[in-house]
């Protein structure tokens, strides 16, 4: 089959249509949790400073309109889910979500970026073909879409799972069943499993060992047909059960929902149906609905560019995680290539950063209490994180000299423990990193890893 | 079929990894009892330190009512004792700030220090105060009682011409009361109800008591002991040295005693060892080595002996160290910043302890 004939393929619209739902839906409902938590206050709003990614200190939170553009967010994510201007709707979720993950790089999940990347692409997909609100403002509705905007959610979802189960291939996870001997052992007070399994070694290398293998299997397991609902009841089951172990919030749902789009059409055109039925019960009767033209297949517009911004998209989805290779030293110790990877629970590293700010005329120098300037959570981040080490080095150095502090270095006194391991010193602190500057180059002030970690 | 060849492989996998990786320690026994750890920190050492602390102030309340009956040198020198004895008992228990401590902010009332002059002097000249006021944090406690009995003047003559007036006697006489009376209090709290609660929280959740007590025995060593007594008096975090910040800077001869009692109350409780001198129990330490981290325990007890090598060299007054010689406090300072690595970054990554204030979702 060449490539044009499969990018001619057509399938059934309404897996397509149910994604689109069931997303929005998820996304809405994540934006009000987020909000209930409190943690625009906290993680927005709050702090005196915020950590930002290279190349994006210009997006900041927005005072009190940050409220504003969650609730453009979540609004966003609705209409996404009715299909309501869905272009348009999705578009601004992209950028207004994106937005917010752009502020402050504290807050960095893994997960955060899967959103960010899979509403990208959705702008470039016929999500409201099928079942939408668009449907009846245009009085027309799609049988069939390209089948490669389906096959595209599925390798999105593909390459998250098969690139995180990569990651796992490491002796500290495999062979020293690390950090999942530190996490287990501290949910002793679960019921039942508790005291029972999870102190257990043999649990910690089952756990770690499994995990590897259904991050590697399972995006295969859920295209083919056979293993399918087999490998769904494993992704119900995988995923409810790190939830119940980690604090890791909305993300195993999302994960579901989404693996949700390897069934056949036939399963979501029921679902379509049943919606049908509570939308009539709810009396939006269906003679109320104009007549809409049924086309059988919606073609995309700018097919080309379209097809070169998605192909684009997914080569880089396939590198960007091997850039780690492009710098020396323990990937997991400097964690320069770290981020945007699917490195997703690997590591658990602790630190602890004192700052020294020198007068470098008269050796005069003092401490910082980084609770004058961080919340918890950023010093917790910050301390073993390199970037954020010499970003709010610079933050320190140019709010002593803003204060008429002259001459002024800062020097970092830091210690990083990583998977179990005695902590031990991270950051050269003979070196003044008022003096560096952040670029995609390798850190060489960030002191050598002591141990091995073998593996990809 | 495809789930069975999957399930073979895990299994196979997992066969041939546990058995090539666990061996040496078993892995089925290391079950370990929280609850012990947190009986033997509440009735050998917690409530014992208590009760001794209470004992001690009741000792400096009666040679109070002595000094103020009789404001001679005998009674000042009789009051400056036991102040002294009733402080370094201070020093075992000030780290247990939880339950009714905590609640009625017991240790801002018994030792902040640097103690502020103008506010005890404005209390003793208006007469009317509330020690349990915020406003007076610094005007109350063991520092405040340490300016009353040495650094009213230079020499004791001119103190004790001080008590001639009513109103320093009535001060220093509530100033004491108030000390010992908050004491009771949080004693009687830990032997009425507060030690059984305290037993049974042995989750690992933000407000289970052994989380806490790890927070803030940690918090303390960091702030109350490193921080208060060594690092702010060397001026580690300003651009001079701040000996007037010193801990007992009046009595100026006993900074370094109750910093080494300090120490000695933080390894106590770390190594588990009963206040009563005789026996331990579960502790921090048999936690980590149930954890498998004896290299960690190793990695602490020899920080502790460089600590205390380094506290031992100082001046008796580190007033006179740090106007001398601030160098060698700074070094007993790096020593001890050396312990809260190992406690805040190695213990409690091992423990894996859930903390109140990380409210965010994780990966």
């Amino acid at each position: 089959m060449s490539l044009s004939s499969y990018l001619n393929k057509k399938t059934n619209a309404a897996p397509l249509a149910v994604f689109r739902i069931a997303f929005g839906i998820m996304m809405c409902l994540s934006i009000v949790r987020f909000s209930c938590h409190g943690w625009i206050e906290t993680l927005y709003l709050q702090p005196k400073f915020h950590f930002s990614y290279y190349g994006f200190s210009w997006v900041k939170p927005l005072g009190n309109y940050t409220y504003l553009l969650f609730i453009v967010c979540g609004l966003a994510a609705l209409c996404v889910a009715f299909g309501l201007k869905y272009r348009l709707a999705i578009i601004t979720f992209f950028l207004s979500f994106t937005y917010i993950e752009l502020m402050d790089k504290t807050s960095y999940l893994n997960h955060y970026y899967f959103i960010s990347l899979l509403s990208f692409l959705m702008i470039f997909l016929p999500a409201s073909a099928y079942f939408s609100v668009d449907n009846l403002i245009r009085k027309k509705t799609f049988k069939n879409v390209p089948k490669w905007s389906i096959d595209s959610i599925k390798l999105l979802l593909g390459i998250v799972y098969f690139y995180a189960g990569l990651a796992k291939l490491n002796s500290d996870w495999l062979l020293r069943a690390q950090p999942l001997k530190i996490w287990l052992p501290s949910k002793y007070d679960l019921p039942i499993i508790g005291d029972t399994l999870m102190h257990q070694t043999w649990f910690h290398y089952t756990m770690s060992w499994s995990g590897m293998l259904y991050d590697l299997c399972i995006p295969f397991l859920l295209l083919y047909r056979k293993t399918r609902i087999y490998a769904f009841v494993l992704v119900v089951f995988f995923h409810v059960f790190t939830r119940v172990l980690f604090p890791i919030g909305m993300f195993p749902f999302i994960m579901i929902v989404s693996s949700l789009i390897f069934f056949e059409a036939d399963f979501h055109q029921k679902i379509i149906s049943f919606l049908k039925l509570i939308l009539n019960k709810l009396s939006f009767s269906s003679k109320r609905v104009p007549h809409l033209k049924i086309y059988d297949y919606y073609t995309i517009n700018f097919k080309k560019a379209t097809l070169t911004i998605v192909g684009l998209f997914f080569i880089l989805q396939l590198t960007i995680p091997f850039r780690y290779l492009l710098y020396p030293g323990e990937l997991f110790w400097t964690e320069e290539g770290y981020r945007f990877s699917w490195r997703v629970m690997l590591m658990e590293k602790m630190g602890i950063a004192t700052f020294k700010i020198v007068n470098a005329e008269t050796g005069a120098f003092f401490y910082v209490d980084n609770s004058d300037f961080l919340t918890p959570f950023q010093e917790k981040q910050m301390s073993f994180q390199p970037d954020f080490i010499l970003e709010y080095a610079h933050y320190l150095g140019d709010h002593f000299t803003s204060q008429g502090h002259k001459n002024v270095q800062v020097f970092v006194d830091s210690y990083v423990a990583l998977n179990g391991r005695l902590s031990a010193p991270f950051i050269d602190k003979t070196v003044d990193l008022y003096a560096q500057k952040e670029s995609f180059k390798s850190k060489f002030w960030i002191l050598p890893f002591k141990d091995d970690i073998k593996g990809l | 079929m495809k789930k069975i060849i999957l399930g073979t492989i895990i299994i196979g996998f997992i066969i041939a990894c546990s058995s090539s990786s666990s061996g040496g320690s078993g892995g089925t026994t290391d079950n370990y009892d929280r609850s012990a750890l947190l009986v033997n920190l509440a009735d050998n050492i917690i409530i014992p330190a208590f009760q001794d602390l209470e004992t001690e102030l009741s000792a400096l309340t009666e040679a109070k009512n002595n000094f103020v009956a009789t404001p001679n040198q005998a009674n000042l020198e009789a009051l400056r004792a036991s102040w002294l004895t009733a402080y370094t008992a201070w020093q075992y228990v000030e780290m247990f700030n939880i339950g009714e401590a905590e609640t009625v902010l017991y240790g801002f009332q018994m030792n902040i220090y640097p103690t502020n002059i103008d506010d005890i002097s404005a209390n003793i000249n208006s007469g009317s105060y509330d020690l349990t006021h915020p406003n007076n944090n610094d005007a109350v406690g063991f520092p405040a009682v340490d300016y009353m009995i040495y650094g009213l003047a230079d020499n004791d003559t001119d103190i004790l011409t001080f008590y001639q007036s009513e109103n320093y006697t009535s001060y220093l006489s509530d100033l004491i009361d108030q000390m010992k009376s908050l004491t009771s209090s949080v004693l009687t709290n830990w032997n009425s109800s507060y030690r059984n609660t305290f037993v049974s929280q042995t989750g690992n959740t933000a407000t289970s008591s052994l989380n806490k007590f790890t927070n803030d025995f940690i918090y303390y060593f960091e702030k109350g002991l490193r921080a208060n007594k060594f690092g702010i008096p060397a001026g580690v975090f300003s651009t001079d040295p701040l000996p007037e910040t010193v801990e007992a800077l009046y009595a100026k001869a006993f900074s370094k005693d109750l910093a080494l009692e300090a120490l000695s109350a933080v390894e106590a409780v770390f190594y588990g060892d009963a206040f009563s001198g005789s026996g331990s129990g579960e502790s921090f330490e048999s936690y980590l080595i149930s954890l498998d981290r004896a290299d960690l325990v190793t990695e602490i007890t020899t920080k502790f002996e460089d600590a205390r090598e380094k506290i031992e060299a100082l001046d008796d007054s580190f007033y006179d160290q740090i106007n001398t010689d601030n160098t060698k406090m700074t070094e007993a300072y790096d020593a001890l910043q050396l312990l809260v690595v190992s406690f805040k970054v190695d213990m409690l990554q091992a423990f894996d302890i859930s903390v109140d204030y990380l409210d965010a979702d994780g990966d």
